[in-house]
């Protein structure tokens, strides 16, 4: 789209725009080519200028099982994380679309978590599930020893799903209500008149008419999961026990900032980056081709 | 539409009321915890109601969790963001609709761009840049043989450096973008014939049309920078003077899972104080605040 009447004075239009551009010179592009500028050399351990080291520290990075172990991780993270907020998202915004009494409420509270910083979540999480306090402890009363996230690897990383998806089903839930309340309420009820029943409307009308939005949310999903999720690991896990619960992202944090290994991080940071990348990519081929129904 | 569906209507009912029950259950969780004292808040099960202690546990965490300094830091932080991505991206977002110049769509692009990596997946050179935020002009007046003696400039420690790189995303430019295209060309050519300029006609016509951009924005970008956590983390090292609220959150748990057990009611005293500013912000702009999600990821 193009504006007909525009104003002349370009000294100005570059003026106007300065300060973005400057701002994210210095804090966006200049750290990303600095990153891919790292992971292509070596900091020398007594000083002086960088050495040229190709793709040495990718491969460092490929050939270390830990690498992998965190990579993994993430993924499964993502993928149980976004499943799981996103269906049970989707069934309440399906349900809460039916407008029956009361239904306003809901909209007001579900989104509520949502709002919570991801170190908040976390906190509260750490002492909902912890294992000798708090809610969840009781079935280690009758069952001694069932539930321990600082000893189980798979207890943590349950935890850690369990708080992300909570955090994430009251976003998912405002996309997927704003997604279903723009399908015009006449096609339902054409569905209605051939006799198609609540919950055939659902399954055959209203799902499909919001994938384009499911899609959306896959990849907003999926990347949260990789970024914000630090702070519910930092406090509830510290990516332990036993590297269960070490994201990438977490793992970019320990090498670079505490192993001061800044080689090693850029590399891992830059894998991320095309991976984040190439997910946003994939999310506008969808919704580019998916969104002609309106 | 009149339909009767009694049994699907209940079903739909206890869908949403358990649902309710268990997406809120964690704040309650939280309140009640807060609430007993140290040897309460430890038995299992826990207890259900609230305690008698809430005032005195929530004394402790603010002065443990040295909040008079800590809030106010947050406040600063994210009111600096807000304000300073509402005026940037309104600035830039004009340049590129009202003007037309050659490089208006690489601009438009090199903006696009930053919305795809979060400031999390650039964490260690971004860092770095913070630690002398020149140095990318150093290196490129050096490449070019140019010796000019410019400053260090260091960001660690300090306000500019919590909210500088927070600014630096593109999240506000599309949402005032968007806006200004649907503005009437009508207008523009009326403000010029009258003798308006650009300046006057941002000021005077644009802005006071975006008021509610603004508020959508502000609200959004308020609690998305009162919930940042990673980068104050690195950022700050004086933790007395810079630290911000979320950063509180790590240093009241106990690190190591073993040994004395955690003191849990100060803990969520502690994580009440960290959660209600952003939580009565997206109860009471709840419009707004949903408004500026769905515009702002569209």
């Amino acid at each position: 789209m193009e504006k007909r009447a525009t104003f002349s004075n370009l000294w100005l239009a570059a003026a106007f725009i300065a300060p973005q551009m400057l701002l994210i010179f210095v804090f966006f592009y200049w750290p990303s080519g600095e990153a891919l500028y790292w992971s292509l050399t070596l900091e020398p351990p007594f000083g002086g200028s960088n050495q040229w080291v190709g793709l040495q520290n990718f491969m460092t990075v490929f050939e270390d099982p830990k690498y992998w172990n965190s990579v993994r991780v993430s993924l499964t993270f993502a993928f149980s994380a976004t499943v799981l907020s996103l269906a049970i998202a989707a069934l309440l915004a399906l349900f809460v679309d039916r407008r029956l009494p009361g239904h306003q409420v809901y909209k007001f509270t579900f989104f509520l978590p949502y709002a919570l910083a991801a170190p908040a979540v976390g906190l509260a999480f750490r002492f909902i599930f912890s294992p000798d306090a708090g809610f969840v402890s009781v079935i280690n009363n009758a069952f001694p020893g069932l539930w321990n996230p600082a000893l189980n690897g798979y207890d943590a990383f349950t935890l850690i799903v369990l708080a992300q998806s909570w955090k994430m089903v009251g976003y998912n839930f405002i996309f997927f209500l704003a997604a279903l309340q723009s399908i015009p309420r006449t096609i339902s009820e054409a569905g209605a008149m051939d006799g198609a029943s609540v919950l055939q409307r659902m399954r055959d009308i209203q799902l499909p008419l919001i994938t384009p939005t499911l899609f959306f949310l896959i990849v907003i999903n999926i990347t949260d999961s990789f970024v914000d999720s630090f702070g519910i690991v930092d406090i509830t896990t510290s990516g332990g026990p036993a590297r269960a619960t070490e994201l990438m992202v977490y793992k970019i944090y320990t090498d670079g900032f505490q192993g001061k290994d800044y080689s090693l991080a850029a590399a891992q940071s830059i894998v991320l980056m095309v991976l984040v990348i190439a997910l946003t990519f994939i999310q506008f081929r969808f919704v580019e081709r998916r969104v002609h129904y309106r | 539409m009149i339909e009767r569906t009694p049994v699907l209507d209940f079903v739909t009912h206890a869908l949403l009321i358990v649902s309710l029950v268990a997406l809120l259950i964690p704040f309650w969780i939280i309140f009640v915890a807060a609430s007993h004292d140290f040897h309460t808040v430890n038995q299992v099960p826990m207890p259900l109601m609230p305690g008698g202690h809430f005032f005195e546990n929530m004394a402790t965490a603010w002065e443990r969790g040295n909040f008079d300094r800590v809030m106010l830091n947050s406040i600063i932080v994210a009111g600096g963001v807000t304000i300073g991505k509402i005026v940037i991206a309104a600035l830039s977002a004009f340049s590129i609709v009202y003007f037309r110049y050659r490089l208006r769509m690489v601009m438009f692009w090199l903006i696009f761009i930053t919305l795809m990596l979060p400031l999390e997946v650039r964490i260690v050179p971004t860092y770095a840049v913070a630690a002398d935020a020149l140095r990318p002009f150093k290196a490129i007046f050096e490449l070019f043989g140019i010796s000019v003696g410019l400053p260090e400039w260091n960001l660690l420690n300090s306000y500019s450096g919590l909210i500088l790189p927070l600014i630096a995303t593109a999240t506000g430019t599309f949402l005032y973008r968007q806006f200004f295209l649907t503005v009437p060309d009508e207008l523009t050519e009326a403000a010029k014939m009258d003798g308006s300029g650009p300046v006057r006609f941002f000021l005077e016509v644009l802005m006071p049309l975006s008021k509610t951009n603004m508020a959508a924005l502000a609200t959004i970008m308020f609690v998305w920078s009162w919930n940042q956590y990673l980068w104050p983390l690195l950022v700050v090292t004086d933790q007395q003077n810079f630290a911000t609220a979320t950063m509180q959150l790590q240093k009241i748990v106990p690190g190591p899972v073993f040994g004395e057990p955690p003191i849990w009611n100060v803990a969520m005293a502690a994580n009440l104080i960290v959660l209600t500013p952003p939580v009565l912000v997206t109860i009471f702009l709840q419009r707004w605040f949903v408004r500026g999600l769905i515009s702002t990821e569209k």
